[in-house]
């Protein structure tokens, strides 16, 4: 094999493993001795867990020898600093929460463990998953491989970074306004955001409770269905996960999309879109199209009100999540004179400046007097939102999309204005309010060399059409094969 | 309905955060910016439309009322900045 063992999907990993040609502890040290000489390049790790990692995968190997493997067994994953591991320093990229040790682990890694996966560590994200460049990370920025003066993406930026760079074979996100889908399109990987409860949020630190999402980034569709797979479903300890059976996500792999509609939204194709992108999305449109898809043109009205409502509804349910960090029971403490002091310097120290600036305009919006002007009128608007995805879904099985106005922005283009950084979330933010699934799959690259990425947006649980759909492109393309210049 | 800097320091206070002299002045900026923009949901008539909180159709998710093994004493308080016999310590209240 020509290849190296790191650079392989999940896919094409495990029927190595499986057949005992390739060992877990080899893959493993490939992995994290690339991570010892490269992390430095791109610094998508915040935290590397050699010793942890070792023992997993020596777990996994015995695992597959007694034949009882599943198809993540001693696979090495790279997680999102906001889901807590167990014995494992768990940040949020955040310097509130730079000593934290969690006493448990978040339902996802419970999974991926029971599944006999490997986490090679931590990576690296904005701070509480606020922002759209992972440049709000209190342990500096990460960097895109494809072209390392842009932004990676974010707030998943650790992880569409370490994807793209082979530096895991895949890795789990989080995403409350885009953060999977816009990071995975700027580094050229597959990442997929599930419905809204469709995935235990038990262990994922809180940012915007009622948009927030856990879901995978990926070298290839396939595993995402697999990752999806394995950490979907019903969990007690997560009062909003749903108890909807879980689909077999594999079965549609491969199956054509021949005859399906695939609405076009309008809103989407207008004013503000680089051209370099919309050329590529209408290129992939043709290729759907191509392969069978029927594409009919659909609205969705309230498209320009989504970043609006999104900056009140997000941030009011932040101000409140983020009032646990008090000093008191975990995390940063700095000294005060008395109690209120002693919360008002601990929160400013630990805290960045986009963490305060959102629970400032958060707390504003739930403050007396505005209330109503804000916070209830936003969740009106987010009824109509809501609505237009509906009556979208009457006409067509699911939508296809850009994810991002523009390809990766340059590194600091956009940290001194927060609104414009805002905004580059136009696309994105909507699936969040109206907690539908969406996923982003490469579909072309820049003249800088840029990857562009396609968003399938699907009704409620619908993972397995999105799945569908992009695989079906995936096979038809070869984007998703171009490796970053790494 | 511009912020003012008096607000801006009161809503600081409220979320128990304290802000340096620059840092209020670049803040009560930033946050007008984002506030104008945000007032483009006034465009909207919404008379009549129920606001949404929550977009799943689960209204009560019931458990068996069941004693269970919580978490350990000394693991809930190994990530303390100051604990003592037990207990997690705080600056004198009174």
């Amino acid at each position: 094999m020509t290849e190296p063992l790191y650079s392989l999907s999940i896919s094409r990993l495990a029927p190595l493993l499986s057949r005992g040609e390739v060992s877990p502890v080899e893959v493993t040290e490939q992995l994290l001795d690339r991570i010892r000489r490269r992390n430095g390049e791109l610094n998508a790790y915040l935290t590397v867990d050699e010793t942890g990692a070792r023992a997993q995968a020596r777990d996994a190997e015995a695992r597959l020898r007694r034949e009882e493997a599943t198809p993540l067994t001693g696979i090495p994953l790279a997680l999102k600093d906001v889901l807590v591991t167990q014995g494992l320093r768990t940040t949020c990229a955040s310097k509130i929460l730079e000593n934290f040790v969690p006493p448990y682990d978040a339902t996802v890694c419970a999974r991926l463990r029971q599944a006999g996966a490997v986490f090679l560590g931590k990576v690296n994200m904005d701070e509480f998953a606020m922002g759209s460049s992972t440049e709000n990370s209190a342990f500096g920025p990460t960097l895109n491989p494809w072209h390392r003066e842009h932004i990676p993406g974010g707030s998943s930026g650790g992880s569409a970074a370490a994807v793209a760079a082979d530096l895991c074979i895949a890795s789990l996100g989080s995403d409350t306004g885009g953060s999977i889908r816009q990071p995975a399109s700027h580094c050229g990987v597959v990442g997929l955001k599930p419905t809204y409860g469709r995935v235990s949020r038990y262990g994922l630190v809180a940012y915007a409770s009622s948009l927030d999402q856990i879901g995978p980034l990926t070298k290839e569709v396939r595993d995402a269905a697999l990752l999806l797979q394995a950490i979907a479903g019903f969990d007690a300890k997560d009062s909003t996960s749903v108890p909807t059976p879980v689909p077999d996500y594999l079965e549609v792999l491969g199956q054509e999309i021949r005859g399906l509609k695939v609405g076009v939204p309008r809103e989407y194709f207008g004013h503000g879109l680089d051209k370099e992108v919309e050329a590529a999305v209408q290129g992939a449109l043709k290729t759907l199209a191509s392969l069978g898809a029927e594409l009919v043109e659909v609205s969705l009205p309230h498209t320009e009100y989504a970043v609006a409502t999104y900056y009140v509804v997000a941030v009011a349910e932040a101000s409140s999540n983020l009032a646990r960090y008090d000093g008191v029971k975990y995390g940063l403490r700095a000294e005060g004179r008395n109690l209120l002091e002693m919360y008002a310097h601990t929160r400013t120290l630990g805290f960045g400046a986009e963490v305060r600036r959102r629970i400032m305009l958060g707390t504003y919006a739930l403050s007396a007097g505005y209330y109503e002007a804000y916070y209830q009128k936003a969740l009106q608007v987010r009824t109509l939102i809501r609505r237009d995805f509906e009556a979208a879904f009457e006409q067509c099985a699911l939508l296809a999309a850009p994810v991002a106005p523009t390809p990766a922005f340059r590194l600091g283009e956009k940290v001194a204005d927060p609104l414009t950084m805002y905004l580059s979330d136009i696309f994105t933010i909507s699936a969040n309010l109206a907690g539908i699934p969406g996923l982003s799959v490469p579909c072309g690259f820049s003249s800088l060399g840029l990857p562009i990425g396609l968003q399938l947006l699907g009704p409620p649980f619908g993972e397995a059409v999105l799945l569908q759909t992009a695989s079906a492109f995936e096979q038809a393309t070869d984007f998703h094969r171009r490796k970053a210049p790494f | 309905m511009a912020l003012t800097r008096e607000e801006v320091l009161h809503v600081a206070e409220l979320a128990r955060l304290s802000l340096g002299p620059e840092e209020i002045e670049v803040f009560t900026r930033q946050l007008n910016d984002i506030l104008t923009y945000i007032q483009k949901l006034q465009e909207l008539d919404t008379r009549g439309i129920s606001p949404l909180a929550h977009v799943i159709p689960i209204f009560n998710a019931f458990k068996e009322d069941k004693v269970q093994a919580g978490l350990p004493r000394d693991l809930a308080l190994d990530n303390a900045p100051a604990r003592e016999e037990g207990n997690f310590v705080v600056p004198r209240v009174i």
